[in-house]
């Protein structure tokens, strides 16, 4: 048995530990209660944005903007957005194992598959998986801004526009609440179709002003608003995830300390015993 | 009863109106623009303006967008507002200031002015000092 004096030691490192888990949870406690208000107050316009988006995808336009065709798919595009630092639980791994899982099936068809990386994981995990990536940006922070996702998003749209990729996926972590993200495909080009309403006959808009113009305006507007949802909903994820996961981090580290100190008491309990009979064995002698 | 219409007003950072209204009044970038219900599919930018609602019990109210598009379908009208403000909560004095402040650079001119956005900010303080004048009467 190991003597007092390590199992002190022991026990002294990990409430050391105990105390940055617990300081983690705290701080991403505070983080994600931000990150949740953001989220919230960004989500109906991400959500009428896709809404009149399906409209038009479901409308015989009179320009047919590229976005909207659907062309056979030979190249994917992947916008994987993932944290930047790691102690969130396996918020990034659930992720990459939905994508290569999904890539693994698009693959066995003969399609080529790109990626672009949004968060410091991201980029590390595609850069060894192997795949083509695109464009990667990292260190966006906790509070990331409309601008740093623009740059990655432009090299993606080109690569559309070019018939380079026929299609592009958003991946992101979508805040469920506190004990669930669920890591989530979503198709950001060619635009989804309206489900809600089936019209059998054609319509067109009216339009006010030049019809590419303000399609134009929309596509552009449509994208940056889904992805920039995306990665603060995926901002939001993170902090919920490491809340969960300090949390239960500071939870074992409480049992590993109250079961070392039952062996401190015992190893102490033990020696006292020892000594004991040991002076006793030693009064009889004489 | 009236017939009413589906709204929905967002912008960027938040949702300002979402319920039945009876009438909707906006500036297009092509002129003012009056919706009812069962209106034919619409698409159009915003300018700087106002957006006057009727809701569903005759009751009005006064929305200020910066920009942005509107979309109209027969059962749903949606406002994508760059930014949208309800017009009480605007700022005269503060409206007063970035017009006089845009009227100054226009005037001024310099190397590194440039024109499009000084028009934009003037017309973005027109705009909602007309509206909070509306709002008195």
């Amino acid at each position: 048995m190991a003597s007092g004096k390590e199992i002190k030691g022991k026990i002294g490192s990990i409430k050391n530990t105990q105390k940055i888990t617990s300081a983690m949870e705290m701080v991403a406690a505070s983080k994600m209660k931000k990150a949740q208000d953001r989220m919230a107050s960004g989500r109906p316009y991400a959500q009428n944005m896709l809404k009149v988006i399906g409209n038009m995808a479901s409308g015989s336009l009179e320009y047919r903007h590229p976005y909207l065709e659907e062309r056979p798919v030979k190249n994917v595009g992947y916008i994987v957005v993932s944290t930047d630092r790691g102690l969130c639980g396996g918020l990034n791994t659930n992720e990459f194992k939905l994508v290569t899982r999904q890539i693994k099936k698009e693959q066995e068809q003969g399609v080529n598959v790109h990626f672009a990386a949004l968060g410091s994981k991201a980029c590390a995990f595609f850069g060894r998986f192997g795949g083509n990536v695109m464009a990667a940006e990292s260190g966006m922070g906790d509070k990331p801004s409309a601008q740093d996702v623009i740059g990655l998003v432009s090299v993606m749209l080109q690569a559309y526009e070019e018939a380079k990729i026929d299609k592009i996926y958003l991946v992101f972590n979508k805040f469920v609440n506190t004990m669930t993200q669920e890591p989530v495909i979503n198709q950001l080009l060619p635009l989804p179709k309206s489900e809600t309403e089936e019209r059998k006959h054609s319509w067109d808009y009216i339009y006010e002003g030049d019809p590419k113009l303000i399609l134009e305006r929309v596509m552009a507007r449509y994208i940056e608003s889904q992805v920039y949802q995306g990665v603060v909903e995926n901002v939001a994820s993170e902090q919920a995830a490491r809340m969960v996961a300090m949390k239960a981090a500071t939870d074992n580290a409480g049992n590993l300390i109250d079961d070392l100190q039952l062996v401190y008491n015992k190893a102490r309990q033990a020696a006292i015993t020892q000594e004991i009979s040991e002076i006793v064995g030693g009064a009889a002698a004489v | 009863m009236a017939m009413t219409v589906h709204l929905d007003v967002v912008s960027a950072e938040t949702e300002i109106f979402s319920g039945l209204v009876e009438t909707v009044q906006v500036t297009g970038s092509e002129g003012e623009l009056g919706i009812y219900p069962g209106h034919a599919p619409l698409i159009t930018g915003l300018q700087p303006g106002m957006v006057r609602v009727v809701k569903q019990h005759g009751e009005e109210e006064l929305i200020y967008v910066a920009g942005g598009i509107l979309e109209v379908q027969p059962h749903t009208v949606t406002v994508l507002a760059d930014t949208a403000l309800r017009a009480e909560d605007l700022d005269e004095a503060a409206a007063e200031e970035a017009k006089r402040h845009a009227e100054e650079t226009i005037s001024q001119g310099g190397a590194d002015f440039d024109y499009a956005e000084a028009a934009i900010e003037l017309a973005e303080a027109i705009a909602q000092l007309r509206l909070i004048q509306k709002l008195r009467k």
